[in-house]
């Protein structure tokens, strides 16, 4: 019984599951991304000191449900959206991709990342920190259930605003 | 360098002009730090940070490293972040609790009060040297206002209480949200630059008439969420509904408008969802019967975005915004943005108004995203200032009748008394 029901995930194709989202984020094809999420997914990015913090009480920077995450996509594909028009260009590099954890078809997945964004002409921004991921086994592939990116600087600082999915 | 007044504040012909300068300027912001930040009462933190003695956070306030802190006794002291011996930050730590403070660099150690308690190898010390004299230094003065605690520079500055004025009644407004009268900052601070200087955000703070252009995505997003967003229906209006300039005296203003957006406490808008509507009726009773249907309407069914001059503004507007600034260059600053709440707030109550801080506020809120761009967009284009001198900031000028939020007239209040503390000739 336990082991029919038992999802065997390999490291390589979580890799290919985050590398293929981040290509899909860099190159802004949004609506594909959203694709890749659950119909319960979560968008957080908690405040720079409170890492852990839950969202419920503490004042976060994005905690984004998947009706919000539509929205935020509406928002930042209009070119009303002025902190993303013109768009920012990003490119993000993930690495030390970890499997921390199955419980039936949930993964729990940790890896680092550092995003690079170029807006207009101004020097990079570089984001680096954590990603949080819970997957969820879907066939061949997986969606994403939750996902919670964690800056490892100790203040916004310089890197501004958060006006692009990170 | 002699005074000079950089408005032109034309009454007859009804025009106000602000020399772009004073937003470009080292030299201004020189003199800004001992004009402005080193005689006006300065925002330092709230007393709900600090719940039991001992507590300190270590912060920034007008370029100063401080530690707010409360000693053993409970009392609450703002102190300089300075060993006395050599000068070393003693305080390395962002907040915690602590009995003592001991500098690393040769263990000289001060008492959450403040006092020097420890100096390593004394007895080298002629007999002249006195401990007690040799504290942590403080600013001269620090006084607080319903849990509001400030700092000022100045030893002859007028009590706090003073200098807040009828600002005090809008505070009073804001903390009428709670019970028992007792706000708390939230745990998880916002903390970001923007490349512009500092003044941008007084004005981007309580102007109401850039909303329809700068936040169209804002808008559009309340409009999906089921908010009606109705075209004005009066004259000089630019939002769906009528708000207010309101002056407070010393240089500090406010929005006052009723409200569509939505409140935390206690106006229902879809966004929130129907679950909530019981408890946030339940909400808007306990307001009727502690303060009366006239007053409970003023707190629940108006916003309003407050500016004490000349750095903190709080925005009582989709949920509470404790906001500060400071100068880092003429054309750089770093915003510090907390969440405040009523401390006896329910955990969906809570959970709900930290969610619609973000539907607005902060580094990935539907907004202040734009605010940001918009700023950063008026110090790149004020590259141009020399040859291009003069901001025009008329609006509403000419009006016999009340001050719209839309028109220009509390931008100007604060641009009065910021000429005025540099030292323009009256």
């Amino acid at each position: 019984m336990t082991i029919a029901t038992r999802t065997v995930v390999t490291r390589q194709e979580v890799e290919d599951f985050l590398y293929h989202e981040a290509a899909l984020l860099d190159d802004w094809k949004l609506d594909e991304w959203q694709a890749l999420l659950t119909d319960d997914a979560a968008y957080y990015v908690p405040p720079n000191d409170q890492l852990e913090g839950d969202h419920r009480n503490t004042l976060f920077l994005v905690a984004d449900d998947r009706e919000r995450i539509r929205q935020r996509v509406i928002r930042i594909n209009d070119p009303n959206c002025h902190a993303e028009y013109p768009k920012s260009r990003t490119r993000r590099m993930i690495s030390n991709v970890r499997i921390l954890g199955v419980e039936d078809d949930l993964i729990t997945v940790a890896a680092n990342f550092v995003c690079y964004r170029f807006r207009r002409y101004e020097r990079v921004r570089e984001y680096v920190g954590g990603y949080r991921y819970v997957l969820k086994r879907a066939g061949d592939s997986f969606r994403i259930k939750e996902r919670r990116v964690l800056i490892d600087a100790h203040e916004l600082g310089s890197l501004g605003s958060v006006s692009f999915i990170l | 360098m002699s005074a000079r007044s950089y408005i032109i504040d034309d009454r007859e012909k009804k025009t106000f002009l602000l020399d772009r300068e004073v937003l470009v300027s080292d030299e201004i912001l020189r003199r800004e730090m001992s004009q402005i930040f080193g005689r006006c009462w300065i925002y330092v933190g709230h007393a709900s940070e600090l719940g039991k003695p001992g507590e300190f956070r270590s912060r920034k306030v007008a370029g100063r490293p401080v530690i707010f802190v409360r000693d053993q006794k409970g009392e609450y002291h703002c102190l300089f972040n300075t060993c006395r011996h050599r000068g070393a930050i003693v305080c390395t730590q962002r907040e915690g609790n602590a009995r003592r403070f001991m500098c690393i660099y040769h263990g000289w150690t001060y008492g959450n009060d403040g006092s020097l308690i420890r100096v390593p190898g004394d007895d080298a010390y002629a007999e002249a040297f006195d401990k007690i004299e040799y504290g942590l230094k403080r600013p001269a003065r620090f006084e607080e206002y319903r849990g509001f605690w400030f700092m000022c520079l100045d030893q002859d500055a007028v009590p706090l209480h003073d200098y807040l004025g009828r600002a005090k009644d809008y505070i009073d407004l804001v903390i009428d949200q709670s019970p028992s009268g007792q706000m708390e900052i939230i745990a998880g601070v916002q903390e970001y630059d923007v490349a512009a200087n500092w003044k941008l955000m007084v004005e981007n703070s309580v102007d109401d008439y850039h909303l329809p252009s700068t936040h169209s995505t804002w808008l559009n997003f309340m409009a999906n969420s089921g908010v009606k967003i109705e075209p004005p229906k009066e004259e000089g209006l630019v939002l769906p509904t009528r708000g207010l300039a309101v002056e407070l005296g010393n240089g500090h203003f406010t929005t006052d408008n009723i409200n569509f957006r939505g409140r935390p406490v206690a106006k229902w808008i879809p966004l929130y969802g129907e679950a909530a509507k019981a408890e946030m009726d339940e909400i808007r009773r306990e307001l009727v019967a502690r303060l009366g249907e006239a007053r409970a309407r003023r707190v629940a069914d108006t916003n309003r975005n407050l500016v004490i001059f000349p750095n903190l503004v709080i925005n009582d507007g989709s949920s509470v915004t404790v906001r500060t600034f400071y100068p880092e260059g003429a054309g750089k600053m770093h915003v510090t943005a907390w969440a405040l709440g009523p401390v006896e707030e329910s955990e969906s109550a809570r959970a709900r108004r930290l969610d619609a801080f973000l539907t607005f506020y902060g580094p990935g809120g539907f907004a202040t995203p734009d605010d940001v761009e918009a700023l950063e967009l008026v110090q790149q284009g004020l590259a141009n200032w020399h040859e291009d001198r003069w901001s025009e900031m008329s609006r509403g000028m000419g009006k016999e009748t009340e001050q719209l939020n839309s028109d220009e007239h509390h931008l100007r209040i604060f641009w009065r008394r910021w000429n005025e503390l540099m030292g323009a000739p009256a």
